[in-house]
Formats: C-alpha cells, structure tokens, sequence
C-alpha cells in the first residue's frame, strides 16, 4: 500500500478513535446513595458505578481514625471523624473513570488511600486500547512483520 | 551532534569544580534527609526523607534524568563520594598510584547486573514499607552510604555503583533509550594511545571509576557519565553527544542478566499500579505489614509473576514464533535475552505512567515539607500549612495513556529491529507488549 495512503487512513482511524462517540445504553438519570465506609487505607465499596447524570450521595463513614475522600476530576470533597457520618452530595456529569481518595493524612499509607469511581463508560480505557491498535497496525503497515525474519 | 563542542559545556565538564560544587549540595541533601528520616516526624507526607527522596527526586530521576539524560543522575548522585574520597586519600588532589585501601578487583562471578537486581528486588518487595516510613527510608538511605563507603575500602573504583546500587542497575537500563551519549571520537586515536589513562588513571586524573575503557564504549549502560574520561583524555579524544532515542537499542544485548533487569521493571512498574495506585484494600495491606502471612503471598507472588510468568510467556511466545528455530542459531535463550530489549522502553514508560500519577497527586506535599522538613511545627518559607492538592488531575489519563501507547510503539519498534538482528518473527514480542500495555492501561485508567 502507499505509504502516504496509510499514513493518511492512519491519522483518520485516529481521529474516529478520538472523537467517535461511543455506544451507551441511556438510562434516565437516577439518584444513587453510596454508603461508604473508610478505614485505614481502604474504602469499601472500593469502586463506584454510576450512570451520567445521576445524582449522586456518598456517605462516608469513617470506622477508625480521621479519613476523606477527594474526587479527580470532580474536585470535590470531605471528610468524616472516627465514628462520624459525612455526606457528599453531586451530579455525576462528568463521564469516565475517575480515582477517589482520602484528603487527610490518616497512617502511613494514606497516600495509597484511593477507590475508584467510574460515570457510564470508562472512555479512555476503550479509546486507549483502539490507539494501540492502531500503533501496531501503523507499525506493521510501515514494516511488514510476515517478512521480518 | 557533539555536545562538547560547545567551549562552556567543555571547560565545565573539564574542571573538577563545578561537579564537585553539585556533589556538595547534593550531599548535603542526602545526609539531611537520613536525619529527617531518623529523626523528624514519623508522618510520611510532612517528612523531608519521603516527601524529597520518593516524590521530588523520584519525579525528576524518572521522568526527566533517565529519559532525557540517562545516567545523568549517577553524574551528581552523592552516595560514592565519601567512600571514593576515602578510596583516593584526596577530594581533588592528583591521584597517588599507591593504593590507600585494599584496592581489590571484584571477583568475576559478580562483576555483572544479577547483585543489583536483587538489591532491587530486596527493596521492591518492602517498597510499600519504604516508601511511606521515614525511618526506614533513614535507614536504607544510611546503609547505601555505608556500603558504598564500605566496598571502596575492599574493592577498586566504584563497586557499589556498578554491582551492587539498586536504582543504578535500572537507569544503566534505562539509560540506553537516552538521547545522549559519552563516546570516543576516533577509534584509531584510542588504538595508539600509550598508558589508557582514561581506564588507568594519569596525573591528570583517576582511571574510570565504573571500570569501563571508553574506548570499547557501545552503549550507555556501564558508563556512569562521572565526566573523569573527559579531564585524562590527552588526545581530547571523548565526547558528549546528542542522538536518537534509544540508539543502543540497535544492537540487542544477550547477557541474561540484563534481561532480567527488564523482565523485574516491567513487573515492578505493574504491580506497584496495582497495588499502591488500585482500589484495593486487601493488596495495600498485604504489602504493607511486612511479616504477616499475607506479606509472604504477596512477596511469592510478586516474584513469581518476574521470574516464572513474565519471562515464563515471554519464553511460550517466541517458541511459538514462525520462522527459523532460534535452537539452530545459538540457542534460545541468545534469541530471549537478545529480544527482551523490546521490553526496555516499555518497561521505561510503563514507570512514567506510573510515577506521573504518583507524583502529580503527592507533589503537593513538597510545598509545606520543604517550610517544616522534619515536622517540628517550622515554618521556613511560610508555606508549611499548604493544603494538600492534586494537580493537573484532569491530564493524568491523556499523559497515561500518551506514556503507554507510546512506549508500546517504541517497544514494537525495537522488537522489529532485534527479531531482525536475532533473525526471528518479531510477531509474538509485538503481541506480548501489546498485552501487557492493555493489563496497564486497565490498571492505571
């Protein structure tokens, strides 16, 4: 093939794995209550699934000392006392995956406190895989394997 | 392009003193973050030793200094000096041909990578401990400088840094991906040279403290960039060169031990993201208390997936190559060693994608550490209150992603050109990076 052709067919799969909008099962938004329950260094549940658009309620209940919880991405967050019940409350209009963890110095591991939330679909895990595929086909295009040995 | 054309460049690397005005600072830094850990607060994220060894340092070593500059940190890292300065009986003077100390050559069956990677390993499979208690980073920290002290009184030149560092076995690895070089210039120059003061030593300066003759230089990974081939050269015969990513790549190494290094960092970049950066509890707890039931099967699991299944599939996969046996051109493991190179960009980038997440949501901390380093209620710079934030949380994925794809491609690159020079399919090396970047892609995304 003309590698000026594949270089151009390349840069357009790119952009469809960019940009495509990718299949979701619509579900009228909801309100979801988490009850979440943090102790040195984990949360349980550890990971969140909600749909785009539901409202959603953590409540974060702290079990041994002063725990958090700060959302990438969502920039939000709060923090409950040993024993104590602390809410936070939020539309999930941000869609993706998206890492959750404690915003308070709570032992030694805290900076490994983390849980993860994901809103609908993880997009960038489903785009990520389509552009490696894409570099190995662009790879194998530039340089046929079948040949290489 | 020949950096040491640039005359500042030059008669900065040519004059001991600039270098030496780095390895101050430096030392001094290291001597102060062992006491920070022996003796500061014993919360990690407000203590200089974790929050300056494991966040800054580690941030700029692993996605600046090795990528950009190879052994770049070698150049300026204290820990040989005391030892060295002892070793020599002298900072600066000229040397003394009369050794101080016992001056003995390294015994042959360790002059290779295998001490390195279990000083790595010893320190990985106690990471979560290490890098979280500022005492026990105190205490590594202080027995690396022993040690380093410790073998310069036995063992010739820089035996710590060569055999035994276990960061200088990964960036020796890493290093040959780097765009920069030291090299001689003219092959017949070193041929007739009288003496090899660069590997001897000469009045002018100390033979090569990482045992390497610059002249047989092919890649980066032995060179420690220590600048002193520079000042013995009397035919200003080395160079400092700019050239392309991992140009050493080329010509795929055999040495087993050196492949097991890539097999140990692909794997260590990937359990650390699922461990310390996964949602799960029941895995941080198990590498953190050390000695329980749970620390030993994550500790057997954690080697069993870098010597049995890492090298295990990667083996099942060039076995089910096409092409030509590898068992009648020298034998397979020749052909493993020489390509699991291809895993040494990915392994690179699977540790950028890594540390970026990592450092971006902890550097934050270096701010209020850098005003009360030792948690004693200081406030130096006025910033010892500053709140703990994420940065740029919203980039975490892209550059993930950008760090993973990339280093796929590149390591599918380096699996064409080694399979080529191996004379073997490149296809299941393509296949096996292309997997492991997905088990990362969904660990870290």
């Amino acid at each position: 093939m003309n590698p000026r052709f594949s270089l151009v067919l390349l840069a357009m799969a790119g952009l469809v794995v960019a940009f495509a909008p990718l299949p979701v099962s619509f579900t009228a938004p909801q309100t979801r209550t988490f009850e979440l329950d943090a102790r040195q260094f984990a949360y349980s549940p550890s990971e969140l699934h909600v749909s785009p658009g539901d409202t959603v309620t953590i409540r974060l209940v702290s079990t041994d000392v002063v725990h958090g919880i700060y959302i990438d991405g969502y920039d939000l967050s709060v923090t409950a006392d040993p024993g104590q019940t602390a809410t936070l409350t939020f539309v999930a209009d941000k869609p993706g995956s998206f890492r959750f963890r404690c915003n308070v110095t709570c032992g030694a591991m805290h900076p490994f406190m983390i849980g993860k939330l994901t809103v609908g679909a993880n997009d960038w895990l489903y785009r990520s895989i389509g552009f490696s595929i894409l570099a190995i086909l662009g790879l194998l295009s530039a340089r046929p394997l079948i040949t290489d040995y | 392009m020949e950096l040491t054309r640039l005359p500042l460049l030059k008669s900065a690397l040519k004059s001991r003193y600039p270098q030496l005005a780095v390895f101050i600072v430096m030392l001094v830094g290291y001597i102060f973050a062992i006491l920070a850990g022996l003796i500061g607060t014993p919360v990690g994220s407000h203590n200089f030793s974790i929050v300056f060894v494991w966040i800054a340092w580690w941030a700029i070593l692993i996605l600046v200094a090795v990528p950009f500059f190879g052994r770049g940190w070698c150049a300026v890292c204290p820990i040989p000096l005391p030892g060295e300065w002892l070793q020599r009986g002298a900072v600066l003077a000229p040397p003394d041909k009369k050794p101080k100390w016992l001056n003995l050559r390294v015994p042959k069956m360790f002059r290779n990578i295998w001490l390195q990677n279990l000083s790595f390993l010893l320190l990985a499979l106690f990471s979560s401990v290490l890098l979280t208690t500022p005492t026990i980073t105190g205490i590594v920290l202080a027995a690396m400088l022993f040690a380093a002290i410790g073998l310069s009184m036995v063992f010739e030149r820089r035996s710590f840094c060569r055999y035994l560092c276990p960061v200088g076995g990964f960036i020796g690895l890493y290093s040959q991906t780097a765009p920069a070089e030291l090299r001689i210039k003219d092959k017949q120059v070193c041929a007739k040279c009288e003496g090899k003061p660069c590997y001897n030593g000469s009045d002018t300066g100390y033979g090569c403290p990482w045992d390497v003759f610059p002249g047989g230089l092919t890649k980066n990974t032995y060179c420690g960039l220590c600048m002193e081939c520079i000042r013995t050269c009397p035919y200003d015969n080395i160079a400092i060169n700019l050239r392309p990513f991992s140009a050493d790549l080329a010509k795929p190494s055999a040495k087993m031990d050196e492949a097991f290094k890539a097999f140990i960092m692909l794997g260590s970049a990937m359990i650390y993201a699922g461990v310390l950066l996964g949602p799960w509890g029941a895995l941080k707890d198990a590498a953190y208390n050390v000695g329980t039931g749970a620390w030993f099967i994550y500790a057997a699991t954690f080697l069993g997936i870098i010597f049995v299944v890492l090298p295990g599939f990667f083996a099942l996969a060039l076995s089910l190559s096409p092409g030509p046996s590898p068992n009648g051109r020298g034998g397979g493991v020749r052909v493993f060693s020489s390509l699991s190179t291809s895993l040494i960009p990915l392994g690179l980038m699977f540790w950028v994608a890594f540390s970026v997440s990592f450092v971006l949501t902890n550097a934050s901390y270096i701010l209020a550490a850098l005003s009360d380093p030792l948690g004693l209620g200081w406030n130096l710079f006025g910033t010892a209150n500053a709140a703990w934030r994420p940065i740029l949380t919203s980039m975490l994925a892209p550059a993930q992603t950008l760090a993973l794809v990339g280093g796929l491609a590149w390591s599918a690159h380096t699996a064409q050109r080694s399979g080529h020079e191996a004379n073997v399919s490149s296809i299941p090396v393509i296949v096996y990076c292309f997997i492991a970047t997905l088990i990362m892609l969904w660990l870290l995304l």
